[in-house]
């Protein structure tokens, strides 16, 4: 199963019965698999949308109607779903997003690239709302990273976005996956609308014109992102408990990076990798609790530097960052990253040690 | 017109009436004038004129005014 | 023995209407809601508002109601049905909402032949945004962003939306109605009867365009703007039964 696929029959397994999406390359077979998935099922629902923007909508009407519901595309695509995200934010409407990245800007190419982080993170679309952000690096976290998209968006009723790339989009690697849900036995959502019988009418709306209403209800939002900043953010580290060196990078990236990292501790160089699995919210504590005996990262990422803000961010000054990029849908080998790796480690004369 | 049964009357709720007069204008008997005096949003309102008896203003419950009303102000009865 | 004949009806909120003076809204409203009660649809009925003047239409109705984006009405009424396909679910949209920013949405939810009603209230401007240009705006029409008159050659013609979604195969139902005359509104009345009827027998896409007046952006008084529907509005947008293949 590619990459795409392994994400299909993982929203199938958590009980994901609405998917709407449109065709753009690196993610068709994701559609493609969910036309099928969808009509095998009884109550499955699967529309070749007239667009990105049309397909998000009809997830948020999915979702306002107690679906588990999912769309996907790649970056242009995800541009113009930004407003129907924004919305899923102010509505408190749960739903999945998935984005297999691209190279951009503009019409960009196919190939892979992480040039979508801001506009993941930072909240492509208006208002003052933080998308959940998921960032899988091998098959099986596909999988896992989907089950848990599904329960993180119901839990909070909020968009979760799954950010891959064009490579892990048709990359086969074995997965294992978990027993499916049967949406009937999930628990009732107690604000669905679905017709008012035997219970006063409700509203979903995100339209609030007084002012003292409005600020309430963003302030609501905001302690919901703290909360969840507080549960959920995940980070896995690899070599970094003796490292001077750490390098941070997720996706496809991460893994070009542990085969730089153990090219470099085959040098003899003290390297590890701390690879952020949920970029928003982004693992702060991890890397600053790291910064006490690590005084230099370097970032990687495929794109020309977006990641890295959130990392000096979280640092605050408390270490040296560097970065290291490849836009363009350019693929870096493990042996080039582990040059870039060691070419910093000694014009950082960390060979000396502290 | 030939005059009919003063068989209806209706109400208006002046403070939801807005002043546009539609159902001034699709009443059959004139029993609809515009108010003298304004409501608390600042309109005119339409006021019924109750003239039992009179037959060039007698009301018979058609509802038109209230099927016109885009405020729902009027309600109508008759018998 | 006196009976009251006539009052508010069940599905209306008590809220007053927002709407100016004369707005056709009010009376649509009222015409949707009653035709909900008498079908006996209220407690299974889910309304998607629009933006627009009608943007808190929630008020109002006393139903399920869920917002969508701009011109996004007939995709995210889509979702909803495709999920709850028994229950009842409209759109209800203003010409900008459904015939600009929304057309690919409304065309396509027609073609699909989704098994929504949708209400589209022409007032051929702009209304809450303050009377720009709407595709419905009338050749010569004055708006706040056509100065002088809409100019074809500028601007481009009307927009007959409702004559393009009748080509769809998956539209069944589309009538133009008008809410200018006492004879209209009993007229459109049966059009939105007829076109729930339609959703209700599970037969297909129904719409119901209904030319309603809109006095403060017209720059008018309420009975001049119903004047100007029966008089020059239906010449570009006449009150027929557009395609009826309900059977």
């Amino acid at each position: 199963m590619r990459g795409s696929q392994v994400i299909g029959e993982a929203a199938v397994r958590a009980g994901c019965r609405f998917y709407a999406g449109y065709p753009i390359t690196p993610q068709n077979e994701l559609p493609e698999f969910m036309s099928g998935a969808m009509a095998d099922l009884e109550d499955g629902t699967f529309i070749q949308a007239e667009s990105e923007i049309a397909a998000i909508n009809m997830v948020i009407g999915a979702s306002m109607a107690g679906a588990r519901a999912m769309t996907s595309s790649s970056s242009p695509g995800i541009s113009l779903k930004q407003e129907g995200i924004s919305f899923l934010a102010g509505l408190e409407l749960p739903a999945v997003i998935v984005n297999v990245m691209r190279g951009g800007p503009g019409l960009g190419n196919i190939a892979p690239s992480q040039g979508d982080y801001f506009q993941a993170t930072r909240g492509g679309g208006h208002g003052d709302y933080r998308a959940i952000v998921l960032a899988p690096a091998h098959g099986q976290e596909l999988a896992d990273l989907t089950r848990d998209a599904f329960e993180y968006a119901d839990r909070y009723r909020t968009p979760v976005m799954i950010l891959a790339d064009g490579m892990m989009g048709q990359m086969m690697e074995p997965v294992v996956f978990p027993d499916a849900v049967n949406p009937a036995k999930l628990p009732r959502k107690s604000w669905i609308l679905d017709g008012a019988r035997e219970r006063p009418s409700r509203i979903i709306r995100s339209l609030i014109l007084d002012t003292v209403e409005m600020e309430e209800h963003n302030w609501k939002l905001a302690r919901k992102y703290r909360m969840i900043s507080t549960e959920i953010p995940r980070a896995e580290t690899y070599m970094t408990e003796d490292a001077r060196l750490v390098v941070i990078a997720y996706g496809t990236a991460a893994r070009i990076a542990r085969g730089g990292i153990r090219r470099a501790r085959e040098m003899g160089l003290k390297v590890g990798l701390l690879r952020p699995v949920t970029l928003w919210p982004f693992p702060d504590r991890a890397i600053r609790e790291m910064s006490r005996l690590v005084k230099d990262f370097m970032v990687f990422e495929m794109n020309t530097g977006q990641m890295v803000e959130d990392v000096r961010l979280a640092l605050e000054g408390r270490s040296a960052v560097h970065f290291y990029g490849r836009p363009g849908g350019i693929i870096s080998t493990p042996d080039e990253v582990g040059k870039a790796i060691s070419s910093l480690y000694y014009r950082q004369h960390l060979k000396e040690g502290p | 017109m030939t005059a009919k049964t003063n068989k209806g009357r209706i109400v208006i709720d002046s403070s939801l009436c807005k002043g546009c007069y539609l159902c001034i204008s699709v009443c059959p008997n004139e029993c609809i004038v515009v108010s003298d005096e304004t409501n608390e949003k600042g309109y005119y309102p339409a006021r019924f004129i109750n003239a039992k008896g009179d037959r060039d203003h007698a009301c018979t419950g058609c509802a038109l005014c209230a099927i016109m009303c885009p405020d729902i102000a009027i309600e109508v009865y008759r018998g | 023995m006196e009976e009251l004949v006539f009052t508010r009806p069940r599905y209306l909120k008590k809220a007053p209407f927002h709407y100016c003076p004369g707005c056709g809204h009010s009376i649509i409203h009222r015409l949707v809601a009653e035709v909900i009660e008498e079908l006996g649809i209220g407690d299974r009925t889910i309304g998607v508002p629009p933006a627009g003047c009608a943007v808190i239409a929630y008020d109002y109705f006393d139903v399920d109601m869920g917002e969508a984006p701009h011109g996004r009405g007939p995709a995210v009424a889509t979702g909803i049905k495709r999920i709850l396909p028994d229950r009842i679910v409209f759109s209800y949209q203003g010409d900008g909402d459904i015939a600009a920013i929304g057309t690919a949405e409304t065309i396509h939810a027609a073609n699909r032949g989704e098994n929504i009603t949708v209400i589209f209230v022409n007032n051929s401007c702009y209304g809450m945004t303050g009377g720009q240009m709407a595709p419905t705006t009338l050749l010569g029409q004055n708006s706040t962003t056509t100065p002088g008159g809409r100019d074809a050659r500028r601007d481009g013609a009307p927009i007959d939306l409702s004559e393009i979604l009748a080509l769809t195969r998956g539209a069944v139902y589309i009538e133009r109605t008008a809410v200018s005359s006492l004879k209209n509104i009993m007229r459109t009345k049966k059009a939105i009867t007829k076109a729930f009827k339609t959703q209700m027998e599970g037969k297909g896409f129904s719409l119901v365009e209904i030319l309603s007046p809109c006095p403060t952006n017209w720059k008018m008084s309420t009975i001049d703007a119903c004047r100007r529907i029966d008089e020059s509005v239906v010449q570009t947008f006449p009150l027929k039964v557009i395609k009826d293949e309900t059977g």
